[in-house]
């Protein structure tokens, strides 16, 4: 009896024990969760990755990935007087992405307010997940920023976004390998191809890049040719027009799946360390990109060392050079989320952040972003300057400023996950010769019509 | 519960009638209570987790329309969707040439570190566990940088001979890239459960082969396989059923792999895909369990077909 007795009381013991711990545990949950989650009043500033300068304000929390974001965040809490912000960066691009999906399909765990690219701003916007911010939107905001920029972070007449940075796109190249090879920075397309075979042909590196894995940067250089691969009006958010396999969005596959089969541009996969190393080496005469490439590139060790000052930039190739057409690859803005329980002044940080001056200027000049602020846009100090990663070129003026002031702003798809993952399959089976181009394109347009109408959409 | 079984000392033998129904109730309970620190684990983390997803399965989230209750459709769509039917018969392609690989390099390893006795055997058992000790992840990043042709000893190894590196990474190679991986991950791990079963082989059994006057060979093909077959049958179950739930290697290899590994390349891929990318948990719920009975399948094709060895199993 006496041994029964111990065993009950152990067992009671242990379950005790065991209580106690899964209490513990969802207690400390709770308070970390709760910081990050619903930035009210009461949050513990130990979640933060800044230090809060001001102490007994609303916090309001932010995720954000720009490389310098601890200092803008410093900028923004010195000067305002009635919020501080908390920020967290849970990774860059599509890391964040799946945490914020991921926070979204719970109903909680997001931020109040959220970093995201301009082409996935419709996707969050059609779950309900964004707020439209245009009421706190003010007359002197809405004449610092152009009309292309504003429609590339608007849906509809709502406003998702306070726009940030940009990437209007340009041809970066190798001095080293365009002087060696004699030739000077193609204008065209036509004459982009030409060149590619004259450096081929004297034994010289690839040209370009061709690969699967930047969907974005590939549907740009379509839109460029006159795809239209999307027509949606958000005000009859049911119905979306599809068009992937029309004749420009064909032409442009056909050109550069012919320069790769011709071994005139490489297929390997951008952004990784065998692609970087090739850029150093000068592997790629090349490199078909936006205006932060230089930032990114610096980061990764390019233009030090042997590559320093090899590189130069020049406006990108037309299909039409009577009609030149200006493009865009990446850019991102700050969004406010259906999930803040502040909107107010979620807005106000969203619309400040990245807004002063000096934060501005520091992001212009280590190349961290490209600002689409026309502060900065017409700023003699950032035209004029000469970027020391393009030897001392004046890159912006050459190149970015009138590629950023011409470009219109592109229709994004609401579900751009789906169709950039399908693109890059598409792109991937050119490359490995399993399909034709135009059977590619094919098969690309009739999976994400059959995803789409899935997805309950009906086609214009 | 072994506390109330005890054997009953001899003089005590009276005890048990008095046992009433009252004591052998609360017998009962100390027996539950006992059970309960591992029965709420086991409903909080599993139970519970399985019956939120088979209850998500049965939804359709759309984008415009919301949520719907369609029962088991996703289950029709799913075993009709190229997809997810691609990446089920890649896994199973897979299963069919990376285990017999395996087990044959685990047992020859096997039986090679039985048969030696030196100082060398004892180390090159552990060198060869080792890559089990090192996780999945890492593993599979130090292969993508072995493979490339830019930073790897296969461009340099293969210049030395005038050729050039064949890109394991590459759609047409990919398969062998990964099998090769795999292999060198496990089959070290396998090797050591072999070799335990070798180990408590008896070993008068080789005695009396010898004194019979069987070869060395013999008592391989014999005496050890034999005797080893149950550790097998184990492990080919384990591998069968880790391999059909493939993910590390492929998505961590999947930037470095220029489009040869899709979305949907493995059903497990396919799954996360669904379910974190295009946030449809539903139909990302569906494919796990379409691949769990898959699994099921498979395993229990194979634990048939092998009955009569007599595995840890059946």
């Amino acid at each position: 009896m006496k041994k029964n007795f111990m065993a009950v009381v152990s067992a009671v013991a242990v379950v005790g024990l065991l209580g106690a711990c899964a209490s513990g545990d969802t207690g400390t949950t709770d308070s970390t969760g709760g910081s990050t989650n619903t930035g009210g009043g009461d949050v513990d500033t130990s979640a933060c990755t800044n230090t809060i300068l001001k102490e007994g304000l609303p916090l309001v929390t932010v995720w954000a990935w720009y490389p310098n974001m601890d200092i803008v965040v410093d900028n923004f809490n010195e000067a305002a007087d009635d919020l501080q912000v908390c920020w967290t960066n849970v990774g860059a691009g599509n890391d964040q992405y799946v945490k914020f999906q991921t926070a979204i399909s719970a109903g909680t765990g997001a931020p109040d307010v959220v970093m995201v690219e301009a082409d996935r701003i419709p996707n969050y916007q059609i779950q309900g997940a964004l707020l439209d911010i245009s009421a706190y939107v003010g007359a002197e905001t809405l004449a610092t920023f152009s009309d292309g920029v504003w429609k590339d972070v608007s849906v509809g007449d709502g406003i998702y976004g306070a726009p940030i940075d940009g990437g209007p796109m340009g041809m970066i190249y190798r001095k080293d390998v365009f002087e060696q090879y004699d030739i000077t920075p193609p204008t065209t397309w036509a004459e982009y191809e030409a060149a590619a075979e004259k450096v081929q042909a004297a034994g010289g590196p690839l040209f370009g890049s061709f690969a699967a894995n930047v969907p974005a940067a590939f549907m740009a250089l379509q839109i460029q040719a006159g795809a239209e691969p999307f027509t949606y009006d958000p005000n009859v958010p049911g119905e979306i027009g599809i068009s992937l396999n029309d004749q420009p969005s064909k032409d442009v596959l056909e050109y550069w799946a012919r320069l790769a089969s011709k071994g005139l541009v490489g297929t390997q996969n951008q952004f990784t360390a065998e692609y970087i190393a090739g850029v150093v080496n000068g592997e790629y005469a090349t490199y078909i990109s936006a205006a932060w490439a230089p930032g990114y590139l610096t980061g990764q060790g390019v233009g030090s060392g042997e590559s320093e000052g090899q590189f130069a930039t020049a406006p990108i190739p037309q299909w039409d050079p009577a009609n030149p057409v200006a493009i865009n690859w990446g850019g991102s803005a700050l969004s406010v989320t259906a999930q803040s329980d502040q909107v107010e002044l979620a807005a106000k940080a969203a619309l400040g952040l990245y807004a002063d001056q000096e934060s501005l200027d520091h992001g212009w000049q280590n190349q961290v972003i490209f600002p689409l602020s026309q502060k900065v846009l017409s700023d003699p100090a950032f035209i004029d300057y000469e970027v020391p990663f393009f030897d001392g070129q004046q890159a912006n003026k050459d190149v970015y400023v009138p590629a950023a002031n011409a470009y219109a702003g592109f229709t994004y798809s609401p579900f751009a996950q789906f169709y950039y993952e399908s693109l890059t399959e598409a792109v991937a089976a050119i490359n490995a010769g399993e399909a034709s181009v135009s059977d590619a394109a094919d098969a690309l347009q009739a999976k994400v019509v059959a995803y789409a109408q899935e997805q309950g959409f009906t086609l214009k | 519960m072994t506390v109330t079984n005890k054997p009953v000392p001899k003089g005590k033998q009276t005890a048990p009638k008095k046992l009433g129904l009252k004591t052998a109730r609360r017998a009962n309970i100390t027996g539950w209570l006992f059970m309960m620190p591992f029965t709420l684990v086991f409903l909080t983390f599993l139970v519970a987790p399985l019956a939120y997803a088979a209850y998500l399965s049965m939804f359709q989230k759309q984008l415009i329309g919301g949520t719907t209750f369609v029962l088991f459709d996703n289950y029709a769509k799913a075993f009709t969707d190229p997809e997810f039917l691609e990446g089920v018969g890649f896994v199973i392609r897979f299963s069919l040439v990376l285990i017999p690989v395996q087990m044959l390099v685990s047992l020859a390893l096997a039986l090679l570190l039985d048969h030696l006795t030196t100082r060398f055997a004892k180390a090159a058992r552990l060198m060869i566990f080792l890559p089990y000790a090192i996780p999945a992840v890492i593993g599979a990043i130090m292969w993508g940088f072995l493979y490339s042709r830019n930073f790897g000893p296969m461009g340099e190894l293969f210049g030395l001979l005038g050729a050039t590196a064949p890109d394991f990474l590459s759609k047409q190679l990919i398969f062998f890239g990964l099998m090769n991986i795999v292999t060198w991950q496990w089959a070290g791990y396998y090797m050591i459960i072999i070799y335990a079963a070798l180990q408590g082989i008896d070993t008068t059994l080789y005695e009396a082969a010898r004194i019979d006057g069987a070869s060395t060979m013999q008592i391989v093909t014999k005496i050890k396989i034999p005797l080893v077959t149950p550790a097998m049958v184990l492990i080919l179950v384990f591998a069968l059923i880790g391999t059909l739930q493939f993910f590390n290697e492929p998505q961590i290899l999947r930037p470095l792999a220029a489009g040869a590994i899709d979305a949907s390349f493995t059903p497990n891929i396919y799954a996360y895909q669904q379910a974190f990318l295009l946030a449809n948990f539903n139909y990302g719920a569906t494919i796990s369990f379409a691949l769990g009975a898959v699994v099921f399948v498979c395993v229990y094709i194979f634990i048939f077909a092998t009955r009569r060895k007599g595995g840890f199993l059946l």
